[in-house]
């Protein structure tokens, strides 16, 4: 055990959690990180690539080492940082990334081919035989690549999306934050204040320090308990600012549950869409090591890190309590350290301090101009070599602290492609001046971390961002404290001395989370690798779950070293979303199964549940597939009742779904002329006409019907996937093309519902709810409209059109009433057969009469291709009709056409190529395609729809169906894709 | 993106639909002698500038009007917004 005196836990509320199957004791307030550490446990994992052990490096974000497979079940996670997971009773973590226990991981052989497994290793070695990538190298890299493992089962939480607005958004809850929202806060700004941390204060609950009279944490709590009371400023706490969007929109994930044994009703993260007027980044700074000789060894940890431990959690980083600690640092920043451990009374060996000058600030032994240059010790650090004077000399110790300086957390700062710049003084880059606008940088992450800096930073962003929000700004009154920023010198890494061959052959480490050493990055400068977008794809730097927080700034130095130019010279490379992982889940945020996107009902959808309808999903759409009958077992017996039903009596099918679009006023019937390829301006009142629509580059896209309601009063129908595109691309030609047309255009699908009555008795059975509109074949012929009255005053519409190739109408009826009217028919039309049917059959039924629908109209296909050529007027322009006359689409061959197995058991496969007769089965002898394809019990066999080269003239031509993917080679004969009624005469009758 | 719309002011760029270089607008007469020719060209032949650019929008989640946007492609920085049918009335249409 390593607890030692104070911090911010509450020694009241132990907590119990399990480590690798054992259990461990620990308390509220806790981080795993340190949950671990309090109980002496260093090895907490391996690494990437060589599988070395591993310990715990930062406390924060930031961290390369300490990933674990949390939960288990369905709950496992792979990757979780132990520095920022919130301890929990009966938490239960794992370490990852090795074979066998921990401590005998049977990868770890790996460390042993390390001469092979260099920078660019893959590049240079998977390259032959070729043949050998897909079938050896990759599945064997794969299994062996990544950390943890998914649980390979369903997400048991919930995630949820939220949108909050605010004046100001304050990034990050340190001391420059909570002067800032504290500034704006009293000044009546609607502010958001948000940190990773799930305790607010930053830095500032891990130093000793005081502000004013009082102790650090003391002076938090006050600003919270006033930020809480104000109610302009919300403060969001275990929140993440992933990413700066523009126009001021951040991306925000809240951890709502992940701390909770289970999440409270099931929420486990909230993604946030934050748009703020103004923000502030206060995402404070992240500590650098310096690398040495085998300074991976658990034990080692960044030194403001070590202070964090021992002031906030009141643990040190050792085995045991005895064992000494060291401090290695190039500044002032690494004292600090030792100072705090002296004063919770921890056993110190001494500070290494590579300056020459190297102060003293208390009563520990200072080893100046010094260097850790070595470190031994099997699963966790027993002793480092320095070298002082020359001269290299073991000494034993628990753990050691390393402090290379700091970089300010530009990360957000560059998310629109600004530049972070070299601050040579500060030795760090700092935010662009050109960054995300409106985002003003304060504090550690300004490069201005000193505390009194980051408080007088904090709160002057917060009046520049007021000024520019015109609200009044009033200085605060903020308390003394630490004003005098830290010495440090440039020392990047420890180099090997040149002379010893047994030391060159040792590796520092940059990168922890990839295995990238000092070597890597000198062999990547050998092979001109240099740049470094460069080299970090050749080292695999910087990459993976922290992206290099710790190791990209100290590469480049690295780097600058062995080129001979400044840092700045070198370049860094930015950043972009996310600043730390966020999950897949969460990102879709609830939107799974039946979530996923928003559902729409058909006014008969009631009454077709209780029908026990299948329903199939048309985009939004929820419709009837079929409505199966007691005692049938296969959808095929349903549909083929179905089907036969219409073509003997009568059915009824809910249409609502297709698009329908009302249009009025005086110029309606010039703008449908110009919309439609075919003649609409000559259509008569109270008729309907066929129309077909074209893209303007000639293409066929849509087409429906087009009725005349009114001497300016027109409804049209789309087909129910392009009821949106024909309305969209209407408004365009209204407003953008043609705004002199005085004409309304407004979608009018939901308005009605619209059902279709088909079949030779469809007649008898609207003569039932008729009012007494005249419906006999004379008055009320084929292609006619009209607005009327239905059961006793039910104002309806009715259109005499077919799909199904029957005597047909179709009714629109107010959609709040389509649910009683499908019931009526059904039930006063039992003795005519009156039988529902759903989208199934009506696709069978337009099948037979050779009607089109999206199968043949895909975009890619024209109106000559359909045979309705000659419907794309010369008379007259509209959308399409010059592009659709230009060569290609000009002298276009192929036709659709209807199909028939020779072989009548034979199938029809909708995606089968048509080649002749005997033909190669090969790309050039293809001659067209099956666009639609169903079993016809009208006919007795399966049928189907294609185009065909030259298929007009190709009539009762034996071809084949060729399905490559079921080895099917199909006798077809070309017929009429007319297979019901080629004269027309039933839907005219 | 946030959308300035000149009626209903600042607007997410999520309820809009985009289409592309205002041009579009400029549809070619169909009745000239190279109708075909300058057909082509409106279809398949638009600009794309790295900067600024003058593009279509569709408040397809709004009011349904066309919006002029005027944005730096680069910066995502929007110059200006105006109704397609404000555009026309000064066209003189």
């Amino acid at each position: 055990m390593s607890r030692i005196s104070g911090g911010i836990i509450n020694r009241d509320a132990p907590i119990s959690f399990s480590f690798n199957g054992q259990n461990y004791q620990a308390f509220e307030g806790d981080t795993l990180a340190s949950a671990l550490l309090a109980n002496g446990v260093q090895l907490v994992g391996r690494s990437f690539k060589y599988h070395r052990p591993r310990g715990i490096l930062s406390a924060g974000s930031e961290e390369p080492n300490a990933l674990v497979q949390l939960g288990r079940g369905a709950r496992l996670e792979p990757n979780a940082r132990a520095t920022v997971t919130e301890l929990y009773e009966g938490l239960t973590a794992n370490s990852q990334n090795h074979i066998g226990p921990l401590k005998r991981d049977l990868m770890a052989i790996n460390d042993l081919f390390a001469p092979f497994l260099s920078a660019g290793f893959y590049y240079k070695t998977f390259m032959w035989p070729r043949a050998f990538w897909e079938k050896l190298y990759e599945p064997a890299i794969r299994r062996a690549a990544g950390l943890g493992r998914l649980s390979f089962k369903p997400d048991p939480d919930q995630y949820d999306k939220g949108f909050l607005h605010c004046d100001l958004l304050v990034i990050g809850g340190g001391a420059a934050g909570l002067a800032a929202a504290l500034t704006a806060g009293r000044a009546g700004a609607k502010v958001i204040l948000a940190d990773e941390d799930f305790h607010f204060g930053g830095r500032l609950l891990s130093e000793s320090y005081t502000l004013g009279d009082a102790l650090a944490l003391e002076w938090v709590e006050t600003v919270l308990a006033e930020l809480n009371s104000l109610p302009n400023v919300r403060l969001m706490p275990r929140t993440t600012i992933f990413g700066v969007y523009d126009h001021g929109i951040f991306g925000a994930v809240e951890r709502v549950g992940d701390h909770l044994p289970t999440p409270h009703k099931g929420l486990r993260q909230t993604l946030w869409r934050i748009t703020s007027k103004q923000s502030i980044l206060a995402a404070g700074a992240v500590e650098r090591h310096i690398p040495f000789a085998n300074n991976d060894r658990p034990g080692v940890m960044l030194a403001g890190a070590m202070r964090a431990y021992a002031n906030r959690w009141a643990v040190t980083p050792v085995q045991s309590a005895r064992d000494p600690i060291a401090i290695f640092t190039n500044g002032d920043d690494g004292h600090r350290t030792a100072l705090d451990l002296l004063a919770k009374g921890v056993e110190l060996l001494g500070v290494i301090d590579t300056r020459a000058d190297a102060p003293r600030f208390g009563d520990y032994e200072v080893f100046a101009s010094a260097k850790v240059s070595d470190s031994k010790g099997r699963h966790g650090l027993a002793a480092i070599e320095i070298t002082h004077k020359g001269q290299p000399k073991w000494h034993k110790v628990g753990a050691l602290g390393v402090s290379g300086g700091w970089n300010p957390n530009v990360h957000l700062s560059s998310h629109h492609r600004g530049r972070p710049i070299w601050d040579d003084d500060l030795l760090a880059f700092v935010p662009p001046k050109d960054g995300p606008k409106g985002l003003i940088p304060a504090g550690a992450a300004a490069g201005r971390g000193c505390t009194g800096d980051a408080l007088s930073t904090g709160m002057n962003a917060a009046i520049t961002a007021l000024g520019i929000l015109g609200l009044p700004a009033h200085k605060i009154s903020l308390p003394e404290t630490l004003s005098e920023a830290h010495k440090q010198e440039a020392f990047w890494h420890v180099p090997a001395t040149a002379v010893d061959k047994k030391r060159q052959r040792k590796r520092a480490w940059v990168d922890f989370q990839n295995d990238v050493t000092v070597k890597d990055i000198a062999l990547a400068h050998q092979e001109n690798m240099r740049p470094v977008e460069h080299l970090k794809r050749w080292t695999t730097l910087g990459m993976a779950t922290d992206q290099g927080k710790t190791a990209n700034i100290t590469a480049l130095a690295v780097m600058a070293e062995l080129t001979g130019k400044t840092i700045p010279e070198t370049g860094t490379t930015i950043f972009r979303p996310p600043y730390t992982g966020v999950s897949l889940s969460v990102l879709g945020g609830g939107d799974i199964g039946q979530n996923f996107r928003p559902k729409r009902l058909t006014p008969t959808h009631k009454w077709a549940c209780t029908r026990g309808a299948v329903f199939v999903e048309a985009g939004q759409w929820m419709r009837a597939q079929y409505f199966p009958k007691p005692g049938e077992t296969h959808w095929r017996q349903s549909v083929d009742r179905e089907a036969l039903a219409v073509r003997a009596g009568v059915g009824v099918c809910d249409v609502t779904t297709l698009g329908k679009i009302d249009l009025q006023g005086k110029d309606a019937t010039e703008f449908l002329n110009r919309i439609y390829a075919n003649m609409m301006g000559t259509l008569p009142l109270g008729k309907v006409r066929y129309g077909i629509m074209l893209r303007e580059d000639g293409a066929l896209y849509d087409d429906g019907t087009c009725a005349r309601l009114g001497e300016n009063h027109y409804v049209v129908t789309t087909t129910t996937a392009n009821a949106g595109l024909v309305y969209r691309k209407m408004e365009f030609a209204h407003q953008c093309l043609w705004p002199e047309l005085d004409v309304q255009i407004i979608s009018a699908t939901d308005a009605w519902a619209q059902l279709a009555i088909a079949g030779p008795r469809s007649r008898e059975l609207l003569a039932r709810i008729n009012d007494g509109f005249d419906i006999s074949n004379e008055a009320f012929p084929f292609m006619s409209c009209a607005e009327l009255t239905i059961c006793q005053g039910l104002s309806a519409r009715l259109f005499r059109i077919s799909f199904s190739g029957e005597l047909a109408y179709e009714i629109a009826v107010p959609a709040r009433y389509g649910n009683a009217l499908i019931e009526r028919l059904i039930e006063i039309g039992q003795d005519l057969g009156a039988t529902p049917y759903g989208t199934e059959t009506l696709g069978v039924l337009r099948i037979e009469k050779g009607h089109a629908a999206g199968n043949e109209i895909t975009g890619q296909t024209s109106a000559l291709m359909l045979g309705l050529g000659n419907m794309v007027s010369k008379k007259k322009d509209s959308i399409g009709a010059i592009m659709s006359r230009r060569g290609e689409m000009a002298t276009e061959s192929k036709r659709l056409v209807g199909l028939r197995p020779i072989n009548p058991n034979d199938p029809v496969v909708a995606g089968s190529h048509l080649l002749k007769l005997g033909s190669v089965l090969s790309l050039e002898h293809d001659e067209g395609w099956i666009t639609s394809a169903c079993y016809s019990p009208h006919v007795g066999s399966a049928i189907g729809l294609g185009y065909l080269d030259r298929g007009d003239a190709r009539i009762a031509e034996h071809i084949i169906a060729a399905n490559p993917l079921e080895g099917q080679n199909i006798r077809l004969e070309v017929v009429s894709p007319h297979f019901i009624d080629p004269e027309g005469e039933r839907l005219r009758d | 993106m946030i959308i300035p719309h000149p009626l209903l002011g600042p607007r997410d760029a999520q309820e809009f639909t985009y289409l592309g270089d205002a041009s579009l607008m400029a549809r070619p007469d169909p009745y000239s002698e190279s109708a075909e020719a300058e057909f082509c060209n409106y279809v398949y032949l638009r600009d794309n500038p790295a900067g600024i650019h003058r593009e279509l929008w569709f408040h397809e989640q709004g009011d349904r009007s066309w919006l002029i946007i005027t944005r730096d492609t680069l910066t995502h920085e929007i110059l200006g917004a105006e109704l397609v049918s404000a555009d026309k009335l000064k066209a003189g249409l």
